[in-house]
């Protein structure tokens, strides 16, 4: 388990293409992945997408953590993954107490922290160290711990990130992880990639074979 | 209104398997008995949007969830369940409390009443008002009939 820092570095921060090339190489075949905004634009542009991708556009704001924990509800023998924004996870803070209530070993959370509405045009989320007068950004993985989540990590550097990712994901969930990931510059919205009713029963015929 | 015996009977009996909650004074004190009855099992969340949205993934996960709030919980909700309603399809069964419908003394001119019954029509959701506890069966015929449609449905129980 690593502390996150209050102040992040400029020049260490992981870029966020990386990280997602990192979930995509530890990722198992039976788990599910759910993308939403910067991270499911980015996903969509790293391969062939996997039957249990669930790319969650258009969403609800904020509530990929929300679906997550419904998906991982139901489908108990098979790990959820949800990707995260931080301006999402500060729009649904809550889900993360109602996840650790829900008891739920087979769901991990993971936020790419960037410090930004990064859709919008980077303007600062209310929990970014660049909103606050002393500097000090919204601590994702305090919030994480103060809700009850045991297995809670934070990675600022992309090798601590490669290298500890697949032992992150495999640690007994529920799980929070925190990404220190790097804006993308000119960074916009993402694209549905097909009608959501046939994505929707897709995802669920996967899930039934 | 009912008992959460009874309520708990009725979902267990139509095959609900989750109830994705945020109690008010009425639906809440069907908590005890659908706890111990065990099945549906209860979620408890922090807001009603939540609720609609772990709905959303429990439906796709192949469970048969339905979320149960009180009528100012469906207005702090709206893009969520427009979201898992309208935007996905996914043909998701509510339980609403209708706040002040029988009682007005407590809240005299509670804005529960202007405003329940037309966002649950702009947000294209069949509902069935319930005003009364011989009128059980009519929860379990609109849950049946929304089921087999593959639409989104709600009963709005008069508090």
């Amino acid at each position: 388990m690593t502390g996150v820092s209050p102040t992040r570095s400029a020049v260490s921060r992981i870029p966020l293409v990386g990280s997602l090339e990192t979930l995509r190489r530890v990722r198992r075949d039976d788990e599910i992945v759910i993308t939403t905004m910067g991270s499911a634009r980015e996903w969509m542009t790293l391969g062939e997408r996997h039957a249990l991708d669930f790319i969650l556009v258009p969403s609800a704001m904020g509530h990929g953590t929300s679906i997550g924990l419904g998906l991982a509800l139901a489908q108990p023998n098979k790990r959820v993954i949800v990707c995260s924004g931080d301006g999402s996870l500060l729009m649904n803070l809550g889900s993360l107490a109602s996840i650790v209530a829900a008891n739920v070993p087979n769901l991990a959370v993971i936020v790419f922290d960037n410090g930004v509405y990064e859709v919008t045009g980077q303007q600062p989320t209310a929990g970014a160290a660049a909103s606050r007068v002393d500097g000090r950004g919204a601590d994702f993985c305090g919030i994480a711990r103060a809700c009850g989540f045991d297995s809670v990590y934070a990675f600022s550097d992309a090798p601590g990130w490669t290298n500890g990712a697949r032992r992150a994901l495999d640690a007994n969930g529920p799980t929070f992880i925190s990404l220190d990931v790097e804006p993308v510059a000119g960074g916009t919205a993402p694209h549905s990639p097909g009608p959501t009713s046939a994505r929707a029963q897709q995802l669920m015929a996967a899930l039934r074979r | 209104m009912f008992s959460g015996e009874a309520i708990a009977s009725l979902l267990a009996e139509v095959g609900v398997t989750h109830v994705i909650t945020v109690p008010d004074s009425t639906i809440g004190r069907w908590e005890s008995a659908m706890d111990r009855a065990g099945r549906p099992r209860l979620v408890r969340v922090c807001r009603e949007g939540e609720a609609w949205q772990v709905a959303a993934g429990l439906y796709l996960g192949g469970a048969t969830p339905l979320v149960m709030i009180q009528c100012t919980g469906l207005f702090e909700s709206g893009d969520a369940l427009r979201n898992a309603l309208h935007d996905w399809k996914l043909p998701i069964f509510s339980i609403i409390g209708y706040r002040s419908y029988l009682d007005q003394a407590k809240l005299p001119g509670d804005t529960c009443l202007v405003f329940t019954e037309p966002i649950l029509d702009a947000w294209k959701i069949d509902y069935r008002l319930i005003t009364s506890p011989s009128e059980l069966h009519v929860i379990r015929d609109h849950f049946i009939g929304c089921r087999d449609a593959g639409k989104a449905g709600a009963a709005l129980i008069a508090e």
